[in-house]
């Protein structure tokens, strides 16, 4: 048994070491399950946040993973045949910068998660889940009926986007970038989680009366806690569809909102790696397993009991010893 | 009432058929322990929350330092300083002791909202949250997790909570409960001590503490207000025997 501390540094010595391991074994494919790893684990950190740390058990998430995907499919979409977004009442025009396509992924999915939270919220418990499920949903078969970019058959985008003073087609470079985002997220949930904001918010999951007698007002904390978790998967979808240079309904799907949540219990709830090592385990067995048998689902399944059963705490909290929640 | 700090007008609210509060008035003055006693089912609880929050009256007001609250939410109530504990602890009990009472400075000096610095490094929090515990005598005990405490000591760190927000009133659902003679003694004077901080309006069982401590005593039978007086004017009231200690003779 190790400190949590020192299990989540290995996690990210071994994700640097990928782009290594790939040259050196001559195994380029490796850099690309990688970067699925990092994305998927981005959009769990999101996730994290609503369900680990604030108890909002979101099965909708994927509402904005797509929509970050989206985001990135129309702008790139208008872009890639120079055709402005819009004319009237003034002109917008697409893009292929990932900057600026990461900010409006993030903003649009800020927004939705705004709107969707502040209905669902009204809600708890199994009401909450079926409320999220069901706007997901909403967003899957519109995005199906919706002929514009794709509809049913999906978006292609045939270059990827770019970003300043970087090759993005290169895998490596590519993994670099998606690499440091979830870095740099990381650090900014795990400081949320320690602030203030953090203290009240795991404070009203455990006991939402004590959060409202001390003058907490609950239904507006977790709203903001919703729509940061919002905006973190929103930004993984725009990466998402970036590797894969498509974007097509199956990323609304609950299909990958259920995913999401898989990789946060595989690893283990609320902790800030969880969402990280559940993702490379998901990815890992997912190519394993997947090469073994088509039906490698059933594999998964049997894991998933076993570390619901046996591993409280996911894979970090088997791994890793006891430590207080705020301490250091 | 002239130094009324919470009073509640002609509160009146029914379940269907049911009127579980029927044109309740009651005052709680400055300086005072003010009981609320009743028999199962008289309409206590219902009581409770209208005053802290949680639940709206058909009719009638509440008003807290002089300011009608009774459209306001349970934390806009607890905000304007009316302090709460319960009857079953209402904690955070996979947080520290300290990590409890930090939460409840949390909410009193309005920080919610800051993401980034760690909250168990502000001094501020720190410093209203180690006061708060230093009264209740939890001082030596800010990292025990609080699922591990006794049930004596999380009745003692609910009240540290509401401490942290320097509450104008107090509102405490059955203190004394499961508390064991000496812890009752105890606590009995230390609410002695703190009624003269803020008034404490206090629902309970326990009829031996209640008339041990209290100033005041208001009884409650099916919806209504039968008797305020007292400690010796509720003994002696006939009707009160009959609708409440006769009932439930006390031991």
């Amino acid at each position: 048994m190790i400190r949590e501390r020192y299990l989540n540094m290995m996690v990210l010595a071994l994700l640097v070491l990928v782009p290594a391991y790939a040259v050196l074994m001559d195994e380029p494919f490796t850099i690309t399950l990688a970067s699925r790893a990092v994305i998927f684990a981005l959009a769990g950190v999101g996730l994290n946040l609503a369900l680990g740390q604030g108890g909002l058990v979101s099965f909708g998430h994927a509402a904005y993973f797509g929509m970050g995907g989206y985001a990135m499919g129309i702008l790139a979409s208008h872009a890639q045949n120079y055709e402005p977004l819009m004319e009237v009442p003034f002109v917008i025009e697409g893009t292929n910068s990932m900057p600026v396509i990461w900010l409006v992924a993030i903003v649009a999915s800020a927004l939705l998660a705004l709107l969707i939270g502040a209905l669902s919220l009204r809600t708890t418990g199994v009401y909450f889940i079926m409320v999220t499920l069901a706007f997901g949903q909403m967003f899957y078969y519109f995005t199906i009926s919706w002929p514009a970019y794709g509809g049913e058959d999906g978006l292609s985008i045939y270059v990827r986007n770019q970003f300043p003073g970087l090759n993005t087609l290169d895998p490596i470079q590519f993994y670099g970038i998606c690499f440091v985002l979830l870095l740099a997220v990381l650090y900014g949930v795990n400081r949320l989680n320690k602030s203030p904001f953090g203290l009240a918010l795991n404070g009203a999951h455990q006991n939402e009366e004590r959060a409202l007698t001390v003058g907490i007002n609950v239904y507006r904390l977790r709203l903001v806690a919703f729509v940061i978790s919002g905006a973190i998967t929103g930004l993984a979808g725009a990466l998402f569809a970036d590797l894969n240079r498509f974007v097509s309904p199956t990323m609304f799907s609950w299909g990958v909102s259920g995913e999401i949540m898989i990789f946060i219990i595989l690893g283990g709830v609320a902790r800030l790696f969880g969402p990280v090592v559940g993702a490379a385990v998901y990815i890992m067995l997912e190519h394993f397993l997947g090469g073994l048998s088509e039906y490698w689902f059933i594999y998964l399944g049997v894991i998933l009991l076993f570390v619901v059963l046996f591993a409280k705490g996911g894979i970090i909290g088997g791994l890793s010893k006891k430590e207080t929640r705020h301490a250091g | 009432m002239p130094d009324s700090i919470l009073s509640v007008r002609n509160i009146e609210k029914s379940f269907g058929a049911l009127k579980a509060s029927d044109g309740i008035s009651l005052d709680l003055v400055a300086g005072e322990i003010h009981a609320l006693i009743g028999p199962n089912g008289a309409g206590k609880s219902t009581l409770i929350k209208q005053i802290a929050g949680g639940l709206k009256p058909d009719s009638g007001s509440v008003a807290f330092m002089g300011r009608d609250v009774t459209a306001k939410s349970t934390a806009q109530r607890a905000r304007l300083g009316l302090g709460r504990t319960f009857q079953i602890s209402a904690l955070a009990m996979q947080y520290s002791v300290l990590e409890n009472a930090v939460l409840g400075a949390v909410g009193q000096s309005g920080s919610v909202f800051q993401f980034f610095r760690p909250a168990m490094k502000d001094p501020a929090l720190l410093a209203r949250a180690r006061r708060a515990l230093d009264r209740v005598g939890l001082q030596d005990h800010e990292d025990i997790i609080t699922s591990e405490l006794s049930h004596g000591q999380r009745r003692q760190l609910e009240v540290a909570v509401a401490l942290t927000l320097e509450p104008k009133a107090f509102l405490m659902d059955e203190p004394m409960a499961g508390m064991g003679a000496e812890g009752s003694r105890e606590l009995t004077t230390f609410l002695q001590e703190l009624k003269h901080e803020a008034p404490i309006l206090l629902v309970e069982h326990d009829m031996d503490a209640v008339f041990a401590c209290a100033d005041r005593i208001s009884v409650l039978v099916y919806g209504q207000i039968i008797a305020t007086g007292s400690v010796d004017e509720i003994r002696s009231n006939p009707q009160v025997r009959v609708a409440y200690l006769g009932e439930e003779e006390p031991v």
